[in-house]
């Protein structure tokens, strides 16, 4: 087993490992730090299979940006184990357990009949991860996307801004 | 690694994230369950653009280029629906003080 | 012309008139005329809509026995035989307003309903077999094909028992005779021409006409003459007992046509359209006198209450004492003549045949003259009121009497047997065309020896005498007849109730049918079809009511269910 496996095999537990305890803690700080791992771990990943730009995105964009939101959101609202109260029924969470890992089940049972699954990924090798080659692929092929996305984000702020404006009108 | 140690890595991800949305009431919580699905399938998007990158980057070179892209653009949505979600779930919260999803039963109605 | 015209089946609408039909278009029409011309009369009490509705209804009844005959095919022969079961549904139930009546007519329709569906089955059978129903060419196929190449033995004694079930629902045999009694519900004229005339006449043509059938299928030829044979007597039992008039020539006609039928079973065409014939003419007769006798005692129809009318009604006690001799088969009355050529022929078939039609025969002498004497002798016993009211009809009702009374007498003697005169037999000359065929058939197959005069002529003396006998100590007995109120005890009870036929049938058929219905009704329609409908609407109802249940409006529920439905989906895809 060479590093690459080992690396593979340690990143992939840690990233199951805490996305469980991102179900499982009951203090919302505690899952998003643990969230924080996880995509710490995926990031891994992405290096690993050599895709250098999205690594560094995802580091930035969501272990960065988008769960700091998440931090500065449940701490503005001052949320901690005890705003969620117990099921009252078990029923539905033992369902969902249940439904969730049933999924789990059927599509690694699907993949078992599959031939196609034992081709080889190209890890530590091949250079189209890399931001010279996406950089190209983004401004050519995809540059009309990448514009449109620009009024996505715009669209998206305006939205943020006007649900989360008090409604005078409503309280008065 | 052959491609199906990706496809199990995610496939449990986008599990627990499943699992995630069906057990838990916090509405916060369940939004981090979503992006985690969101990172199952970016991660097996990656896994995928390498496979075919292997074995046929030298014939269609922008194959590869083009699931990473997607990842990217994935990416910017998950981050303009995180601003809006959380937008409406502070609202929610300022309204009803709870982000419990079980105390939203609207859509009974 | 063609009445059905497809590719494969054509239905000519051909008339064919040969001595057969002849002979039937005269007596429908002459007795039908005086029929007629008495009814002018009989039914001048009835409104002037009433009146012009029934001489409709009398005019296509007489319309499609005339069609029933003249048919040149068994198709235009059905269109017939379906107006007469109707013209007598309308007649017999021509006083609707009254529901026993309804019930006759609705009886009748029904028990002639049955026969019709026989008859339709043998002219589905001839289609099937030949491709048509034309007599001409069925009749020719069956006699060239001698080898049984397109009509077997199997198919024309099924063809013919069919035909036959279809002859006793018209002709009122056993076991579909219990209509005609009953069919008296409608006015006496339109009895008389149920009875002599038109419709039970219908069986008789039928199996005349289809003579060379019957004659090659010898199953049926013997069922025919036991069924008519058992009709006769049995009819001839229940007579004895009743005491309604028009009850008793009623069911004198039901034996009269067991005689036809046990003519046309022994092979005796000639004879049983003779029969048909004189038949016609007495029992017009006794029915037009009955109506003449219930006229003048206002309705009433009891036997018991009447006595002594000799005095008032001269015309209707000749001309009725002459029909009643005609049917009781006195020589030189018409009634002798054909009854005693069906008995002969029976004879030669079978000596039993013989031997329980002159039993018959003795009976009907005893009840006609039981009749006679009960009506027309003795005493008065009707009330007061009645006896003043009593008078001789009009001349409207008298002259049919004395025309269908000089028939009546005379009509015989166009048939008188070899015995007496030789080439006297003018009918049988007559008729010869029509049943050469079977008469060719039956010598070439099996001939029964020509009876010598001498057994002839003592058969013809014993029902004479026995007849005479019955007559005399009918005659004797009933012209003394006191009103009793004893109730019939024993056999007489057991006549007096027709056998209890009406109440078998009852029990038999029509409880059980009822209370299939009933069962029908009120479980496989209540239960079982309302409830399906019923129980859609109803498992509607709840299953939407449970499942309205899982739209709790809880997202954690909608989303859970999502997740079920991609793992039904994904098991569809990936493993079905």
């Amino acid at each position: 087993m060479g590093t690459t496996q080992i690396l593979f095999w340690f990143l992939s537990v840690l990233a199951i490992g805490s996305a469980v305890m991102v179900v499982a803690s009951r203090s919302p700080v505690h899952s998003i730090l643990f969230l924080i791992v996880t995509f710490f771990a995926i990031s891994g990943h992405y290096i690993l299979l050599n895709a250098q730009f999205l690594a560094i995105v995802n580091i930035i964009v969501y272990a960065g940006a988008i769960m700091v939101l998440f931090l500065f959101v449940v701490m503005l609202m001052n949320l901690n184990a005890d705003t969620e109260p117990p099921h009252k029924s078990k029923y539905l969470m033992f369902a969902g357990v249940i439904a969730g890992s049933s999924l789990l089940l059927l599509i690694v049972a699907a993949l078992r009949r599959n031939e196609a699954v034992n081709q080889l990924t190209q890890l530590k090798g091949g250079d189209v991860g890399l931001i010279n080659n996406l950089g190209k692929t983004l401004f050519t092929d995809y540059v009309l996307p990448f514009e449109i996305s620009s009024v996505l984000f715009l669209s998206a702020m305006i939205g943020a801004v006007v649900i989360s404006k008090k409604d005078k009108e409503v309280h008065h | 690694m052959p491609i199906n140690y990706y496809i199990v890595l995610s496939v449990a991800l986008f599990s627990i994230g499943v699992v995630g949305v069906l057990t838990r009431r916090n509405a916060i919580i369940i939004f981090m369950c979503i992006e985690l699905m969101l990172n199952a399938a970016n991660l097996l998007l990656v896994a995928f653009s390498k496979m075919h990158n292997l074995r046929l980057g030298t014939d269609f070179p922008t194959l590869a280029s083009d699931a990473q892209v997607f990842v990217f653009f994935i990416m910017v949505v998950a981050a303009a629906e995180v601003s809006v979600g959380l937008a409406i779930i502070v609202m929610i919260y300022r309204n009803i003080h709870s982000v419990d999803v079980n105390f939203l039963n609207r859509l009974k109605n | 012309m063609n009445f059905i015209n497809t590719s494969s089946l054509k239905v000519g609408f051909d008339f064919q008139v040969d001595q057969l039909s002849s002979l039937f278009l005269l007596i429908i029409t002459g007795v039908g005329f005086l029929i007629h011309v008495y009814s002018t009369s009989y039914m001048q009490e009835e409104d002037s809509k009433d009146f012009a509705k029934y001489f409709a209804f009398l005019n296509l009844f007489v319309f499609s026995m005339l069609l029933l005959v003249m048919g040149g095919n068994y198709i235009i022969m059905f269109i017939g035989w379906e107006g007469v079961g109707l013209c007598s549904y309308l007649l017999i139930g021509f006083w609707f307003k009254n529901n026993n009546y309804n019930d006759a007519a609705k009886k009748a329709f029904i028990m002639n309903r049955i026969g019709d569906l026989g008859f339709l089955l043998a002219v589905f059978w001839l289609f099937n077999k030949l491709g048509t129903t034309d007599y001409h060419t069925v009749f020719s196929a069956v006699i060239t094909d001698t080898a049984h190449t397109k009509l077997t033995l199997i198919d024309i004694t099924g063809i013919t028992l069919l035909l036959f079930v279809g002859a006793t629902g018209k002709s009122a045999q056993i076991p579909l005779y219990t209509w005609l009694p009953d069919a008296m519900a409608g006015p006496t004229p339109v009895s008389a021409l149920i009875h002599a005339a038109t419709m039970v006449t219908a069986g008789i043509y039928m199996i005349a006409r289809s003579n060379i059938l019957f004659t090659m299928a010898p199953v049926t030829q013997t069922v025919v003459a036991v069924v008519g044979l058992a009709t006769a007597i049995l009819a001839a039992t229940i007579a004895l007992k009743q005491n309604d008039i028009k009850k008793v020539l009623a069911y004198s006609t039901v034996s009269q046509l067991g005689y036809m039928f046990l003519g046309l079973g022994v092979g005796a065409y000639t004879g049983a359209v003779f029969h048909v014939m004189t038949h016609a003419f007495f029992k017009a007769l006794l029915f037009l006198g009955a109506g003449s006798v219930i006229h003048a005692m206002s309705g009433e129809q009891d036997m018991r209450n009447m006595g002594g009318l000799r005095k008032y009604m001269s015309v209707t006690h000749i001309t009725f004492l002459l029909g009643c001799l005609a049917i009781a088969g006195m020589p030189p009355f018409s009634g002798f003549f054909s009854k005693d050529e069906i008995l002969a022929e029976a004879f030669k078939q079978n000596p039993l045949y013989w031997g329980i039609g002159v039993a018959g025969a003795l009976m009907t002498a005893f009840y006609m003259f039981r009749l006679y004497a009960m009506t027309f002798l003795g005493k008065f016993r009707g009330t007061h009121e009645q006896e003043h009211h009593l008078h001789e009809s009009p001349v409207a009702i008298t002259i049919p009497l004395m025309i269908l009374a000089a028939l009546a007498v005379l009509g015989g003697l166009v048939g008188v047997p070899e015995v007496f005169m030789h080439g006297g037999h003018k009918l049988e000359a007559f008729l010869e065309p029509v049943f050469a065929n079977s008469n060719e058939f039956v010598k070439a197959h099996h001939a029964h020896e020509a009876l010598s005069h001498s057994t002839e002529l003592s058969l013809m003396a014993v029902s004479v005498v026995a007849a005479l006998a019955a007559l005399l100590f009918a005659w004797n007995k009933f012209s003394k007849y006191e009103k009793t109120d004893a109730a019939e005890t024993g056999l007489g009870k057991i006549l007096a109730n027709k056998w209890y036929v009406d109440e078998l049938y009852d029990a038999v058929i029509v409880k059980p049918l009822n209370s299939l219905a009933a069962f029908l009704n009120n479980v496989v329609e209540r239960k079982g079809i309302d409830g399906v409908v019923n129980g859609v609407g109803k498992a509607v109802n709840y299953g939407s009511r449970q499942i309205r249940l899982l739209q709790s409006g809880q997202v954690g529920t909608y989303v859970l269910l999502m997740v079920v439905g991609i793992l039904v989906l994904f098991i569809i895809q990936f493993f079905l």
